[in-house]
């Protein structure tokens, strides 16, 4: 049997007293998007930064197709993984930020093949090819001169997710990738997720879109105060939300759309 | 009473080797306090706690003491700890340990200037901690740093006129010896004002080159 892509086991996380994730339990199944979904401060982006070990875990554990992330051994054996190690499994997880998080100081097509040529050795030229193929993808090939400064939102955004996938990652993290968007470039953000998640890729992805949670996910959880309250298929999570404080977040989505007809 | 620039101006070759010195201790002094401080605000920062506290006394001391007194103390105390030094090391060796206090903040700010995102994103990209201090926080400090780090540099140049005072042989020196001996104590003052000046202009002219060059990638 093969080992899920992401397997999160009884994990809790404390930010000083305060315990923000509460001994969570969760399989990413590979080639499947799950949603996370909930309220601000559920810690759905928190968990999400832990698989990614961007944070790092009070306890619990988090394997990456099987092998461990951040630390070996669980409870007292628990040991910190060298640099080296926690790079080598991280390295295959592409990331996609809130606030995009481009290094201002490189072009778009710099900011794609950097890592390629930095970290991975390529030639200059091998890693510009590749970044440009990555670019094109995302619809940018035009823009690979200009700097983030010089781009839209949505362009950044989607230059960093091209950024995430030159490296050829096998699984997928999105921080709330349009939340810092207006809903003309949100858009085009999602299309390029959405095309993504066709290919098959394995996707985690924290948004407050319900509609692309519902027409993508395969499956959705939802965060309520630290615990994972539900997860479930989109149909089931949204047609009959019988939790009610799902019902209840669920709710204050429609009031708004209501309040827009008004 | 007149002035009279000749009898100074006729001592050319003393002028231009007492310039050298200045230049030599001020270049050399810039880089090694640059290189220094960087060194210390990349070890407060990545160095966890206790690091970065044992190194702020220093920094403060350093920065909260004139620099003619620590000269003064490393010239004339160091002997009474073993420390011997010739005029020249001694100025440069000060000069350096003083700037490299302010490069140390300068550095500093340089770092918190960078959010954490931007280093977030490359522990994702797989860049070890030098490779991210290299390709992405450097490059992206530099254009916050650079005016400060310029400011510092022709600061360091003016100090280096009381260098003179443990009496290394640099233009402040040179030129107010020279100046006792043809009894022209003004004029003397007068070219040292004006060799400083032009030398801190070509400094601020390199100064804003380097920021012009820099500042391509559109981000105030």
């Amino acid at each position: 049997m093969t080992d899920p892509a992401i397997r999160i086991a009884t994990l809790s996380k404390k930010f000083g007293d305060t315990l923000v994730l509460r001994d969570i339990s969760l399989e990413v199944p590979r080639g499947q998007v799950t949603c996370l979904i909930g309220p601000s401060g559920s810690g759905k982006s928190t968990l999400l930064r832990c698989m990614a070990f961007l944070e790092e875990p009070t306890s619990g554990s988090i394997e990456i197709e099987g092998e461990p992330l951040g630390f070996t051994g669980t409870g007292s054996a628990r040991r910190r993984q060298s640099p080296a190690e926690l790079r080598r499994v991280r390295g295959k997880i592409g990331m996609v930020f809130q606030q995009f998080n481009l290094w201002p100081h490189m072009t778009a097509l710099g900011n794609v093949s950097a890592a390629l040529r930095r970290v991975r050795g390529l030639p200059r030229a091998e890693a510009e090819a590749r970044g440009m193929a990555q670019l094109d993808k995302v619809g940018l090939k035009e823009r690979a001169g200009h700097y983030p400064a010089q781009l839209s939102g949505g362009q950044q955004q989607r230059v960093a997710i091209a950024r995430a996938l030159a490296l050829d990652p096998t699984i997928m993290l999105f921080d709330e990738p349009t939340s810092a968007l207006d809903p003309e470039l949100t858009g085009e953000v999602l299309t390029v997720m959405r095309a993504l998640a066709d290919e098959g890729m394995t996707m985690v992805v924290v948004t407050h879109e319900i509609g692309f949670a519902a027409s993508v996910a395969h499956t959705v959880c939802f965060l309520d105060h630290g615990r994972l309250l539900f997860h479930d298929t989109p149909e089931k999570v949204f047609a009959a939300p019988r939790e009610p404080r799902l019902e209840q977040f669920l709710d204050t989505y429609l009031d708004r759309g209501a309040q827009m007809l008004r | 009473m007149s002035f009279d620039f000749a009898v100074i101006l006729a001592r050319g070759p003393q002028i231009l080797a007492g310039l050298g010195v200045t230049i030599l201790i001020w270049i050399a002094g810039t880089l090694l306090a640059a290189a220094l401080g960087f060194l210390v605000a990349t070890a407060r920062r990545f160095g966890g706690r206790f690091v970065d506290l044992a190194l702020s006394l220093p920094v403060e001391i350093l920065r909260g003491t004139p620099f003619l007194v620590q000269i003064f103390l490393l010239y004339f105390g160091g002997p009474y700890i073993g420390l011997r030094l010739d005029p020249i090391p001694a100025g440069l060796i000060g000069l350096s340990v003083y700037g490299a206090a302010y490069y140390a903040e300068i550095f500093r700010a340089g770092y918190q200037s960078v959010p954490t995102g931007h280093v977030e994103a490359a522990a994702c990209a797989g860049f070890s901690r030098g490779q991210t201090i290299r390709f992405i926080l450097l490059p992206e400090m530099a254009l916050l740093v650079l005016p400060p780090a310029m400011n510092m540099a022709v600061i360091l140049l003016k100090e280096t006129a009381l260098l003179s005072l443990i009496t290394v042989p640099e233009m402040t020196m040179t030129v107010s010896a020279i100046g006792s001996q043809q009894y022209a104590f003004v004029e003397s003052l007068v070219v040292l004002a004006l060799v400083y000046w032009a030398l801190v202009e070509l400094a601020n002219l390199l100064g804003r080159l380097a920021e012009r060059r820099l500042s391509t990638f559109g981000t105030p």
